[in-house]
């Protein structure tokens, strides 16, 4: 085995989209990086668990940083896509009035929009709207044609292998236990994989931003977790709609509203709502959100039926303040006035995803100013993402299925994944092997029958590919094991069974 | 492109029985298109006995069963593939093949849909509660166990009593884990009244009716569920949930057709079988193409799906030899105590099998078929089950000039 030497100029904690943006962004210059994660993979916090908007920066207070970031973000978001394969669509949204009552609300909406310098935002009345969006119940609505949607975890792991390539290192499944400042130099980084040391640390933790602060000695930061669920609809209900489309956000609230959001991949979500809950890993459904959620989104589109749901997931939001006060808070984006060195990000909720790239410019700048980076000139901005089989043509289909008959298998029906992406999609230079690795780099068990064909060839290929026992494939990483082992090879089971046959044999004789 | 009489999509039940039939009858240029390794679907994972009693007299497990088709259709030397998933379908029956060779396209006079079915999942059903691992459809656990030779879990809830839940159930505990309880949320099992015998009471597996899984816990692999019993409307009676320490959720609650062909192509489906809307041969919305078992209407017994293939490979074989004429345009309506029926319309009055699900279990019950004032035929049942389909036979005799065509459960 290599030994990997801990010493690292600056460490990211938390590989979620911002800290992978931050890795990219400091990978432009000749220095030595590490992004830590906890979990088995890049993203999977808030990052994998949002609407997938490319926000046009109307919701946000003018003069704060998450206006400022959110309208940049939004306008270079397609170069960065570009750049890095990642899939990019400008739909556009429309934040929806059904009374009378709204109409003042979507005047102050636009009003804060233009203050924040977005592009084209109109006021569009009942017969634009009907043209828009012909399903859709309302009376008029805020239209912004800059809003756009993306895909979260392929973002991510965009940046992350392409940080990667240029040099950045990843060190997934390390959780930090303890920072300790030495000798006032450089810090020590605890994890449950060894210790780590650099001379600056960018706590870029999310929901456990406040902890890793408070690790280093920072106590000035408390984080409520705010949780949002969704749901996702089948494919086939897709044509109800062509924008994102929003109500009016109630002012005091954790959230936008319960909105329906068409992805990338061309379902819809219904959600987010907003709740404050106290658990940091509560990714929970729960029964009456649920319900509220189907009601809500009825009540804009009521072609929409129940039997089109085919997933519920939820997301936390990363909130600086107790849902008694409510509302936004600013983005911190600061090092510590107590801890030299030491890069707080803090609270970096919605619109976090469309300013992950501004928010990682500034965090290069802040380190910028206090010594002058040298560039990597050897950096390459440019990722390729997993070549997806069903988006060719034919000529090409037959021509890639020649050069490897792998792309001759479609292992998951639904979504019409190949085993090659499949296999890709396992070689991923990041190593996560889990189910859900693949499953946000493919789309493999994302579709209707939610992987009840193509689950278990799916953990065939992982075993095979990493050679691993049944017991260590697993779901998410860590404990989250999907198989007990063999069925023969287990000693406890073969004398369960034994005792089982043998009172079976006895009740017959009897 | 290729051209063929008829193209065969699936090598389960009912595409190797629609097979042979097909080469019975006459028909030579045949094509049977399987998209896994090997033919028999799933009833290579189902290893328990109890199939076949009907069919061959006798109780066969799955893989026998299978292996009766596979060997007749070796014999008789009817083309299949393996590997290879159809990909598109369109009206006019041109299908496109995908495989390690590339894609192939064929063009066929007549197709048969044997796609049989998929399993309802959590997503679809809305359970409540966290995402660990350890959940798994009844379906999946069976391939895992018994085709991969892995095993999913010790101690494990069964939500739902659909058979391959009961089967699983019994399997589990045969393999030494410890199944704790199988929910049902309805009043009554969805599985074959032998299952809940043979596969919970022999082995002293509670059933819980009224009962569903309202919370799941667990981060990484599942750590317990919570389950409720309901009310007669069917909320969640208070004070009856309880939390049940396990790691592994086995779902057995439903079958879905698998149509996602069917539904490119633009075929009619009947919202409440989840299969295409056919006639009395079996044929789709779309002219010359049939549809048989699994992917047409959920079955419980596999004799059965191989009895509806063979008897819509008449309505084939009519087909190709000249398109028949419409004698009659009558759609077969239900009134009560009936769920489905299928075939849902008549264009011919020649013998017609009829299947039907009931809406809820009963006993001393009469199937009236009538048209108008007049009983054309009564047929009376001990009992009846949802779980059991109904199949009734009408002869042309019976049908002779019918003009509509209603049924009732009495």
């Amino acid at each position: 085995m290599k030994t990997i030497n801990h010493d690292f100029h600056i460490i990211i904690i938390g590989g979620g989209v911002v800290g992978c943006a931050i890795a990219r962004e400091l990978s432009k210059y000749k220095i030595k990086i590490a992004v830590l994660e906890k979990e088995d993979d890049v993203g999977w916090g808030t990052s994998c668990r949002n609407s997938g908007v490319v926000h046009a920066g109307f919701n946000n207070r003018p003069g704060t940083l998450m206006a400022k970031f959110c309208v940049e973000g939004n306008k270079s978001f397609e170069d960065l896509c570009h750049q890095l394969g990642v899939p990019y669509k400008k739909i556009g949204k429309l934040v929806v009035a059904q009374k009378k009552e709204e109409l003042k609300d979507l005047q102050k909406l636009k009003q804060q929009g233009d203050a924040n310098r977005v592009d084209n935002l109109q006021i569009i009345g009942l017969n634009e709207l009907k043209r828009l969006e012909p399903n859709l119940v309302g009376i008029a609505a805020l239209y912004s044609p800059e809003t756009a949607i993306t895909s979260p975890y392929l973002l991510t792991i965009a940046l992350a292998e392409n940080a990667l390539n240029n040099g950045a290192s990843f060190f997934l499944n390390t959780e930090v236990k303890d920072i300790s400042r030495l000798d006032n130099s450089y810090f020590k980084i605890s994890t449950n994989r060894g210790e780590f040391t650099s001379s600056y640390v960018i706590n870029s933790a999310g929901l456990y931003a406040d902890r890793i602060a408070r690790m280093a000695g920072i106590k000035k930061f408390s984080l409520y977790p705010c949780r949002g669920e969704y749901h996702i609809l089948d494919k086939k209900a897709s044509w109800m709609i062509n924008h994102l489309v929003y109500p009016v956000p109630q002012d005091g609230t954790g959230g936008l509203g319960v909105h329906l959001t068409p992805t990338i991949d061309g379902n819809i979500l219904i959600g987010p709502s907003n709740e404050y809950i106290n658990r940091r890993n509560d990714f929970s459904s729960t029964f009456p959100i649920m319900k509220m959620l189907s009601a809500e989104a009825y009540s804009f589109l009521p072609l929409i039926s129940s039997g089109d749901i085919i997933r519920s997931y939820s997301g936390l939001r990363a909130k600086q303040v107790p849902s008694s006060v409510g509302g936004f808070w600013d983005f911190v984006i600061e090092e510590s006035d107590t801890v030299n060195n030491f890069i707080n990000l803090i609270g970096i909720e919605s619109p976090g995803l469309t300013a992950a790239q501004p928010i990682a410019q500034r965090v290069v700048n802040i380190i910028n100013k206090k010594e002058r980076l040298n560039s990597n000139s050897s950096f390459n901005p440019f990722r390729k993402g997993i070549l997806k089989f069903e988006e060719q043509d034919e000529e090409t289909k037959k021509a890639l299925i020649k050069q490897d008959s792998n792309y001759g298998e479609i292992v998951c029906r639904c979504e019409k994944i190949t085993k090659k992406e499949i296999l890709e999609a396992a070689n991923n230079p990041l190593g996560a092997k889990s189910l859900i690795s693949i499953k946000y780099r493919t789309r493999a068990m994302m579709g209707r029958c939610q992987g009840g064909y193509c689950q278990t060839r799916i953990m065939e290929i992982l075993r095979e590919y990493f050679e691993l026992d049944p017991k260590e494939i697993t779901l998410k990483g860590n404990d989250s094991y999907l198989l007990n082992g063999y069925r023969s090879n287990k000693e406890n089971n073969q004398s369960c069974q034994k005792k089982k046959l043998l009172s079976l044999e006895e009740g017959l004789l009897v | 492109m290729s051209e063929k009489e008829v193209i065969i999509i699936g090598g389960g039940a009912a595409g190797l029985a629609a097979a042979v039939a097909c080469k019975q009858k006459g028909i030579e240029e045949l094509l049977l298109i399987e998209r896994g390794g090997y033919l028999g679907g799933i009833l290579n994972q189902c290893i328990h006995d109890g199939f076949g009693l009907e069919k061959f007299h006798i109780s066969l497990a799955g893989p026998e069963y299978a292996q009766r088709y596979i060997e007749q259709l070796l014999d008789q030397e009817i083309p299949y593939l393996l590997n290879s998933m159809v990909v598109s379908l369109t009206p006019q029956k041109e299908v496109v093949v995908m495989g390690s060779n590339g894609l192939q396209h064929f063009q066929a006079k007549v197709v048969i849909l044997a796609m049989g079915c998929r399993e309802r999942t959590r997503g679809a059903i809305g359970i409540p509660g966290a995402r660990p691992s350890g959940i798994y459809t009844a379906g999946v656990a069976q391939e895992l166990i018994n085709l991969k030779d892995y095993m999913v879990g010790e101690k494990i809830v069964i939500l739902g009593s659909g058979d391959i839940g009961l089967i699983m159930a019994r399997r589990l505990t045969l393999e030494g884990a410890e199944v704790i309880t199988v929910a049902e949320k309805l009043p009554y099992s969805s599985g074959l009244p032998r299952n809940i015998n043979q596969c919970l009471y022999d082995f002293n597996i509670p059933l819980l009716l009224n009962h569903t899984v309202v919370d799941i816990e667990g981060n990484g692999r599942l750590s317990g569920v919570t389950i409720a019993q309901l009310g007669k409307r069917g909320g969640i009676i208070p004070g009856s949930k309880q939390k049940i320490a396990c790691d592994t959720l086995l779902l057995s609650v439903g079958l879905i057709p698998e149509n996602e062909l069917s539904l490119e192509a633009g075929i009619l489906l009947d919202p409440i079988t989840g299969g295409p809307q056919v006639d009395q041969r079996g044929q789709t919305s779309l002219p010359g193409i049939f549809a048989c078992g699994n992917v047409l209407q959920v079955h419980d017994i596999v004799d059965n799906v191989s009895l509806e293939a063979e008897y819509i490979v008449e309505g084939v074989a009519e087909y190709l030899r000249g398109k028949p004429r419409k004698e009659c345009n009558i759609k077969v309506e239900l009134e009560k105590g009936l769920r489905y029926v299928v075939p849902q319309t008549l264009n011919s009055l020649k013998d017609t099998l009829f299947s039907f699900r009931v809406n809820q279990p009963g006993e001393k019950k009469a199937l009236i078929f009538h048209d108008g004032e007049k009983v054309i035929k009564k047929k009376s049942f001990p009992r009846v089950n949802p779980a059991e389909m109904i199949r009734v036979k009408l002869s042309s005799r019976e049908l002779e000039d019918l003009k509509s065509l209603k049924v009732r459960l009495v």
